[in-house]
């Protein structure tokens, strides 16, 4: 072979631009140092430190009569805390935040199912664009939105009454619990909006889980004798769980958190979300304002737990 | 000895696309069945039309004498190794095994058994209790195996299942995988794309390209007379004499094919059948040098034991074979 090879010669590129790469190439430490910092920063200082400086607040208590905040470590607030009045309020967010999670895990899976498994090019695309299109508009205009939709003179009430259903949403309505004037100003409503507001933050988790399941482990359990129900309990539905537990700690904590929603639709009974806008602000105590956002903590806290112990995080 | 597998004139086109094109081929009771192919060219999918994961665009397909179409995969008494093993990573082995008792509703204990015994055979006692991603690609592939074998299937396919093994293992598997088809008596039904592989292990082998069966025989008649072009081409490496040769060997047929090792290389002027030609290449491959000579215009391959000299590059040479070695092949 007498071909000749033209050897390419590297530019020289010192300069300070070059001389910092070079330092960067040799100490790779430094560079993940340099990036990581300002996050870590941001999360281990404003963000945890927060959380701590609330933490504290719960453990100190107001003064009935001045109204100002006594910095003595007490336990009263706590006490304050699990009043009756107070636990009917922690008992209706925690009920309602997990029926919302439930029903938008049942939505959720077979839209997700559809997504990962079979839609494709253009569908795709529409499925994204479906999913995340609501969440670009504002959150109060849909809150509205759905306020006008659920009203006694909405287009609910309008259809069902066109199609002579109007009994059965009367006889819904004057369930007790559940029911109410309107479906705007019952808990029914205050459920549609929260499963309408948080059901993208279901499916996409539920997705991402089953995008990640080969196609080949479904044709293996139907191989091996395994009916459709079979394969979706054994298999498919262990392998999504991951995905459903990160998309019930989304719904579950944003709707223990939210106080909007059932300001605006539903009854006027007070949610967490609720009492600690009213409790730091009208009522300006800090302390059990502070103590009520532990509740979720807790309970949040408690439920990954829960879920690592049946064994949800095993196929991660 | 009864028929385990039917296929006539099956076709399975996806739109324009003809995956499987006419494929007519029948697989007796027992029999070490290989579908040697190039990547696309229907093996695999014949596979996935056996297992039920496919269904035909036309013809008919029995398993044992029963009609195969519109039989979901969960009512065939079939069972596949895949390509990638495709084990269940959130069970243990023990339960990946016993997969398919379990939801055939065996009991508890007895599917423990089965299991445990279907592990053994397949030499991995006491991996029961690990998880499909602490394993090896080897041991993947024996529980594959066992997951498959547990259930007692009447035909077992195994689609490319050493594909992924590294040589030494890949023989060695090859080798167990024979024993244990015999010992079983089960209907294998192998699908690969390596012509050695399914030299060395099948009964009989359907050699498949763009979704045809090009030749269906035993492996000593695909490797020694390859009907068409492509087989002599793809099993093994075989030398394919143009029309030009043919005439000048007085053969009378477009094509013929010559195998590089039933060739001699001599002295030019020497042989009964010879052509004379220029030495234009040599590699040295271990037992053999492969040595290219060029025939007026034709590149013809020839192994040459390692213990015989190689002559130079550019210097003149006859080939020379017996006159049984050349085969005439169908033009395609």
């Amino acid at each position: 072979m007498t071909a000749v090879v033209e050897h390419i010669t590297i530019p020289d590129r010192r300069g300070p631009a070059g001389r910092l790469s070079d330092f960067f190439w040799k100490h790779p430490h430094v560079l993940l140092t340099v990036m990581l910092a300002p996050p870590l920063l941001w999360l281990g200082v404003v963000y945890i430190g927060s959380l701590f400086a609330l933490l504290l607040q719960s453990f100190f208590s107001i003064d009935d009569f001045s109204g100002l905040i006594n910095y003595e470590f007490t336990f009263a607030t706590y006490r304050q805390l699990l009043s009756e009045t107070n636990l009917d309020i922690i008992l209706r967010t925690v009920s309602m935040a997990a029926i919302v999670t439930l029903a938008s895990a049942l939505i959720a899976f077979p839209i997700a199912y559809y997504a990962a498994r079979y839609a494709q090019g253009k569908w795709k695309v529409l499925f994204y664009l479906g999913i995340m299109l609501p969440l670009w508009s504002s959150y109060l205009v849909k809150i509205y939105a759905w306020k006008l939709i659920l009203a006694k003179e909405g287009i609910v009430t309008w259809f069902l009454a066109k199609v002579h259903l109007q009994w059965l949403l009367d006889a819904w309505l004057s369930l007790p619990v559940v029911g109410g004037n309107s479906l705007s100003v019952s808990y029914t409503g205050t459920f549609i909006v929260f499963v309408y507001v948080w059901l993208p933050f279901m499916i996409l988790p539920i997705q991402a889980a089953l995008e990640r399941v080969p196609g080949n482990l479904i044709e293996a359990s139907s191989d091996l004798g395994g009916t459709p129900a079979q394969t979706f309990r054994h298999v498919l539905f262990p392998l999504a769980l991951p995905g459903i537990v990160a998309g019930s700690i989304f719904t579950f904590s944003l709707t223990l958190g939210d106080y909007i929603i059932p300001q605006i639709i539903g009854s006027s009974r007070l949610f967490i979300g609720q009492a600690v806008y009213a409790q730091q602000g009208t009522a300006g105590n800090i302390p059990l304002a502070a103590a009520f956002t532990v509740v979720p903590i807790v309970i949040m806290g408690a439920y990954l737990y829960m879920a690592k112990r049946m064994g949800a995080f095993d196929a991660l | 000895m009864s028929t385990a597998v039917l296929f006539d004139n099956v076709s399975r086109h996806f739109g324009a696309v003809r995956a499987v094109d006419g494929v007519n081929l029948e697989i007796a009771e027992g029999e070490f069945f290989a579908m040697l192919g190039p990547s696309g060219s229907g093996k695999t999918t014949c596979l996935r039309l056996m297992a039920g994961f496919e269904q035909p665009t036309g013809g008919h397909i029995e398993i044992f004498g029963e009609t195969a179409e519109g039989v979901p995969p969960y009512r065939r008494s079939v069972n596949t190794v895949f390509q990638d093993y495709a084990l269940f990573p959130h069970l243990s082995i023990l339960d990946n095994v016993a997969y398919g008792l379990m939801v055939k509703g065996v009991g508890r204990e007895e599917r423990r058994r089965a299991a445990e015994d279907a592990l053994a055979m397949v030499k991995l006692p006491s991996y029961g209790s690990r998880r499909p991603g602490q394993l090896s690609g080897g041991q993947r592939q024996r529980v594959a195996l066992a997951r498959a074998l547990v259930n007692k299937p009447k035909v077992l396919l195994l689609d490319e299942p050493l594909g992924a093994l590294d040589l030494k293992l890949r023989e060695q598997m090859q080798e167990e995988l024979k024993t244990l088809q015999k010992s079983l008596g089960i209907t294998f039904v192998f699908v690969t794309h390596d012509q050695g592989e399914a030299l060395s292990m099948a009964d009989r082998i359907a050699v498949f390209n763009d979704g045809r069966i090009q030749q269906l025989g035993s492996p000593e008649e695909v490797y020694k007379q390859p009907k068409t072009r492509f087989v002599a081409d793809f099993v093994g490496s075989s030398n394919v004499l143009p029309a030009k040769l043919c005439q000048k060997l007085g053969v009378r047929s477009a094509y013929a094919s010559l195998r590089p090792e039933a060739i001699l290389l001599s002295p030019p002027g020497e042989g009964a059948l010879s052509l004379n030609g220029t030495v234009s290449a040599h590699s040295f491959l271990g037992a053999v040098n492969r040595v290219v000579v060029d025939v007026d215009g034709a590149r013809i391959a020839v192994a040459s034991p390692a213990a015989l000299a190689v002559p130079n590059v550019g210097s003149p040479v006859t080939i020379s074979f017996a006159a049984h070695e050349l085969h005439p092949m169908e033009d395609a």
